[in-house]
């Protein structure tokens, strides 16, 4: 599986690691609709840690598509929130 | 729906704006590298812009600096000409200077990490569009062969998510060094106009904290320099 950190660029991870992200992906939902702003923060850092440390960087050479997208380090509370009001991180 | 696939949508929609209007195919990898290299070109210039910036904040941070000697050397001379409410004053400026110093030291922080990352990013993209030169001239090569426009819409999908995550990450650079130059001038202006104390950002409790803060070390400075002036 091929995750892309926006900004880092991409890494392999093992299929079977995907639940880990998942769970993460689950609490930063609610973190973000619930208005909990600092463990957001937390969940988002530890999210990225996650996968640089259970992942290979994939090398620049390869053109690959990726079948995760994680948000960059410093999304902060607010732009996380516009992601999910559909207004995009950035408009245009 | 989960937050990384509202993610993957934000990336999309980028990508589709990208690979926007090519109908040949042929055509597509010719219009992608050429955008490819646009973009290069606007990476370097966002690293060379998160660069002005950082040193805008360096100088400024040299000019606040100048700024607490300077009050620092008023303070005392107001001390020993009696004037305990002029040094208080002049402390007064002082503390704030110093608070204003260390959000300036964040920001510093933030942009050279900023620039760090933007320029690692103009490396990687590099390698891919040089990769995908080479790819493209064999997919041309090749394109009778029925994988031909398989690979080609791989490749131009592959390159076009790097695209969009690069691009991204220009825009919010270009977006935060535009706030901190903003900032930046309207601390040039309070510096100018000498009314430093300004305790903005945060709610009232925040306000009153950092007044409270404040008072207390030009307390602490104001008792230091009486004790020093002893000896």
């Amino acid at each position: 599986m091929i995750i892309r950190i926006l900004g880092e660029g991409q890494f392999r991870l093992d299929d079977s690691l995907v639940q880990k992200i998942n769970k993460i992906d689950n609490q930063i939902v609610d973190h973000v609709s619930k208005g909990k702003k600092t463990e957001y923060v937390q969940d988002l850092a530890n999210l990225i840690s996650t996968i640089k440390e259970l992942a290979e960087p994939v090398d620049p050479v390869e053109i690959l598509p990726s079948d995760i997208i994680i948000p960059p380090s410093d999304l902060s509370f607010e732009e996380a929130r516009k992601v999910f009001c559909d207004e995009g991180l950035i408009k245009g | 729906m989960g937050f990384l696939d509202r993610m993957s949508t934000v990336v999309q929609a980028k990508m589709n704006k990208i690979m926007d209007r090519i109908e040949d195919p042929r055509e597509t990898l010719d219009v992608s590298y050429e955008k490819q290299l646009q973009l290069l070109q606007n990476v370097k210039r966002g690293v060379a812009e998160v660069a002005t910036s950082k040193k805008r904040l360096d100088l400024q941070k040299a000019k606040l600096q100048l700024n607490l000697d300077k009050l620092d050397g008023q303070a005392r001379e107001a001390l020993q000409a009696g004037r305990e409410d002029l040094a208080r004053r002049a402390l007064e400026n002082k503390a704030s200077i110093q608070a204003q110093m260390a959000t300036l030291d964040q920001q510093i922080a933030d942009l050279a990490e900023q620039q760090r990352k933007l320029m690692e990013a103009e490396s990687r993209l590099a390698t891919k569009v040089e990769a995908f030169r080479t790819k493209k001239e064999t997919i041309k090569a090749q394109y009778s062969a029925a994988d031909a426009q398989v690979k080609i819409t791989e490749s131009v999908t592959g390159i076009s998510e790097e695209m969009a995550d690069v691009g991204m990450a220009v825009q919010r650079a270009e977006e935060k060094t535009e706030n901190m130059r903003a900032r930046s001038a309207a601390l040039d202006e309070l510096l100018e106009s000498g009314t430093l104390t300004d305790y903005s950002g945060g709610d009232d409790l925040d306000r009153e904290l950092a007044k409270v803060k404040a008072q207390s070390s030009v307390n602490d400075m104001l008792a230091k320099m009486k004790e020093e002036m002893k000896k």
